[in-house]
């Protein structure tokens, strides 16, 4: 079987166990749904594209030497729902528009997150790498908390050309989303510049210059949060990592960022394999090695910086998960790469529905790495660490 | 769950690929360049690290049909010119040409395609099976977007074939021995399909059956018309399969061509700063290079002397080979043709007086080597047969002895060590004769 074969047949079924978890998790919580409701809910929620029809509003005229005024009729997409099951009311506005976004949420950070990993891990050829060896989480940190902290000093008043004074105020959530993305790229390309020498940027290199900037930027979030005040509760819970409150538009901004993003680097996974071999044989076997790196680190850390800007920083997905499948289905990346960001995407649907369904809501940050750390531990003590 | 190298399924075909070139059908034996130009031509090649230079105005070619070996001593920068042909080092100057072409101008997938090169080891740290890591030798023949076709997966069934991997193909890179594994790293670089070889100590690590498999195996690729260029340390095996030898040494090559003119004594001595006699192995007829320990290293030895040596067989051999080694100037005889002292005279160029074997020696035969017994600084007579005192009217050589101007008597088993310290002493009266 060749590897793209047993990536897709891997990938089909543990893109089902993703479909098959998303559902239990949107059947659990303080109002119990049977799963069959679930899907039918969801069903009735999706509508097509059913045909085109013209308006009678006329949206232009045409004039054409030779031929009158000819008038253009305005096009509407018309959409219809192809299922219209009885569903109670109340349970498909609690699965549709409160449970399911944050379920999706889960699995696009938990999918981004455990794909991270596993590039980060085959990159630097080290089985401790996790998304944010290169300073990705500690710069959304840095970036969120600052703006949780200092709100107000990040909305202002810009005057555009054209089109005059805009008033550029992030909604609050936007605005910790989009300082926690910046933030995680800044930090990320802070850390490739220092490691970057001559135009060639050495592992080992990266890896420290990752600890490093990682160390000062918690110093600089420690004193934050000195600084924080009233604050510091809602700073807690963006570094301990969460879900609650995932809107829809967040859950699209995010399934524009991830897919292509993934995309990219399942592409290089072939190329991925080569560079485990060692750069020098990389480069003696065709791969431009350093355009190479830059496209795996680039994507990388937008990736994670797109999972982590919505969800905080949510620990161990990244490292445990490649793990787990690297057991599985071996270290291929053509193979690995799509079923642990798959798997990586259910996993953190399952720890986000333990969060969320005690009585009190916990970070899902704590359910990750309250599983996590114990698995790792579990790691080190048998031979697939070791061997390394 | 291995790729299966029969699979129908694989999908593309190399023909059905709307890109392939002419490379993409390449497979071990085949070639993809057909130019007149050096497979490898390196000039002026000069490279640092800091500021400390590791070898400097390097040239050497490698041409299509050639195995050309690189040998020196440790640190002469073997590896380095490697490298920098692979182009992982960037040279201070000077000019790597692959195939007619600057190899700065081209991509590493073109490179790639060009030269293979087999490293000493590798890091590989997840357990790829082994058919997979000899797939990764196709890289440079694949897009982006392609699978292996069925170019590529008879490429690498032929590659493990040939490297004598295709029995544990299916077993982890991480479990297989060092030896199986650099015979891996062989098949790959045979899957690449390259008309140029990089070996970088191939048999290091190989056992006697492997090693000689291995070269042999180079052997017949380069007289298909392929080029190789190997890094190699053991002198008696680039001297049997190599066309031509470069010795790397003190940062420059020190010698260069066919194994008979840059193996030579003193061609070792300068570069290997090693005492070495270079005979001939009986079984292939290429040299043999036997290195000693230079007890002299260190000491007054500037002067050779010029000596003459009674003795015969093996132990005979023994000492003229080390005092060869050593730098002196030999004699010897008398001794019967054919006598094991008698070939390694000849390889060390020493002036052998030989007569029939159980003939008795005419009187002119005895002349000739009492001539040069007496030329000698002094001569070395080796065992006890051949003693000035025994079996003086049957033995030839108690003439010889006789004339002898100064005579050092040492015993068939004698120690190196002792052996020079008693030929280094002939000038110290207070010193004993014999050792």
């Amino acid at each position: 079987m060749s590897a793209w074969t047993r990536a897709s047949v891997w990938s089909a079924g543990l893109a089902a166990a993703l479909v098959a978890t998303v559902v239990v998790s949107a059947a659990i919580g303080p109002v119990r749904i049977p799963p069959a409701e679930v899907v039918k809910a969801v069903l009735n929620a999706v509508s097509v594209p059913a045909g085109v029809e013209t308006t009678s509003a006329a949206v232009g005229t045409l004039r054409l030497p030779g031929v009158g005024p000819l008038t253009l009729p305005g096009v509407d997409l018309t959409y219809a729902s192809p299922f219209a099951y009885p569903v109670d009311d109340v349970h498909a506005q609690i699965v549709v528009g409160v449970r399911l976004p944050r379920i999706l949420m889960a699995a696009l950070v938990g999918f981004a997150l455990a794909a991270a990993g596993t590039v980060m891990q085959g990159f630097f050829r080290n089985p401790m790498a996790d998304p944010s060896i290169i300073g990705v989480s500690s710069g959304a940190a840095v970036g969120a908390v600052a703006f949780i902290v200092f709100p107000t000093a990040l909305s202002a008043t810009v005057t555009l050309p054209l089109i005059g004074a805009v008033d550029v105020g992030l909604s609050y959530g936007a605005g910790v989303s989009l300082f926690a993305f910046v933030g995680a790229l800044a930090a990320a390309f802070g850390v490739y510049a220092i490691a970057t020498r001559h135009g060639r940027t050495p592992v080992a290199t990266l890896l420290l210059a990752g600890v490093a900037v990682q160390t000062f930027l918690g110093a600089v979030i420690s004193y934050l949060q000195l600084q924080a005040g009233e604050s510091l509760r809602r700073i807690v819970a963006w570094l301990m990592g969460h879900l609650s409150g995932a809107s829809w538009s967040e859950v699209a901004a995010t399934a524009v960022v991830v897919p292509p993003l993934f995309l990219i680097l399942l592409v290089y996974a072939r190329d991925l394999n080569v560079l485990l071999l060692g750069e020098e044989e990389a480069r003696g076997l065709g791969i431009a090695v350093e355009r190479t790196k830059r496209v795996l680190l680039g994507a990388s850390a937008l990736i994670t910086a797109a999972g982590v800007a919505f969800a905080g920083v949510i620990g161990f997905v990244g490292l445990i998960v490649p793990h787990m499948l690297r057991l599985v289905v071996g270290p291929d990346h053509r193979v690995l790469l799509p079923t642990a960001a798959l798997a990586g995407g259910s996993f953190l649907v399952a720890a986000d529905t333990v969060a969320r369904a005690g009585s009190t809501e916990l970070p899902v940050g704590i359910v990750t790495a309250a599983v996590g750390a114990p698995f790792f531990i579990y790691l080190l003590s048998n031979r697939e660490v070791h061997e390394l | 769950m291995s790729a299966d190298p029969t699979a129908e399924g694989i999908g593309d075909d190399a023909s059905g690929e709307p890109g392939g070139d002419p490379a993409d059908d390449s497979t071990v034996g085949s070639q993809s360049t057909d130019t007149d130009d050096p497979l490898i031509d390196v000039g002026g090649l000069t490279v640092s690290f800091g500021d400390v230079p590791v070898v400097s105005g390097v040239d050497l070619r490698v041409e299509r049909g050639e195995l050309v070996g690189l040998v020196g001593p440790n640190g002469a920068g073997k590896t380095t010119v490697l490298r920098a042909i692979k182009g992982t080092l960037a040279p201070d100057a000077g000019t790597v040409s692959l195939a007619g072409d600057r190899a700065a101008d081209l991509s590493a997938r073109e490179a790639g395609r060009r030269v293979a090169s087999v490293p000493q080891e590798t890091s590989l740290a997840f357990d790829f099976r082994v058919r997979h890591v000899v797939e990764m030798g196709r890289t440079p023949h694949l897009g982006r977007f392609d699978g292996h076709g069925a170019a590529d997966d008879r490429a690498v069934q032929e590659a493990m074939d040939a490297a004598g991997v295709a029995r544990f193909a299916d077993r982890s890179i991480t479990e297989v021995s060092g030896g199986e594994r650099q015979r891996v790293l062989l098949a790959r670089a045979l899957a690449q399909g390259t008309p140029a070889l990089l070996l970088d100590e191939p048999t290091a690590s190989l056992d006697a059956n492997h090693a000689v498999r291995t070269l042999e195996l180079v052997r017949d690729l380069v007289d298909d018309g392929r080029g190789a260029l190997a890094a190699i340390h053991d002198l008696d095996a680039a001297a049997r399969y190599c066309d031509r030898i470069v010795v790397l040494a003190n940062g420059g090559v020190h010698a260069a061509g066919p194994p008979d003119e840059v193996l030579t004594a003193g061609a070792l001595r300068a570069a290997f700063d090693a005492e070495a006699f270079v005979g001939r192995n009986p079984a292939t007829g290429t040299p043999a290079v036997t290195a000693f320990d230079a007890v002299g290293a260190g000491r007054d030895d500037t002067d050779p002397r010029r000596l003459h040596v009674v003795g015969t067989g093996r132990s005979g051999s023994r000492v003229v080979a080390r005092l060869a080694a050593a730098g002196h100037r030999l004699s010897v005889g008398v001794v019967s043709e054919g006598d094991a002292t008698a070939e390694t005279a000849r390889d060390a160029d020493a002036a052998a007086v030989t007569a029939p074997a159980f003939a008795p020696v005419d009187a002119e035969t005895c002349e000739a080597a009492v001539r040069l017994a007496r030329e000698a600084d002094a001569t070395v007579a080796v065992g006890e047969g051949t003693r000035r005192d025994a079996g003086e009217r049957t033995d030839p050589n108690a003439a010889v002895l006789a004339a002898a101007d100064r005579l050092v008597e040492v015993d068939a088993d004698v120690d190196a060590a002792d052996l020079l310290d008693a030929v280094r002493g002939l000038d110290d009266p207070d010193r004993p004769r014999d050792a």
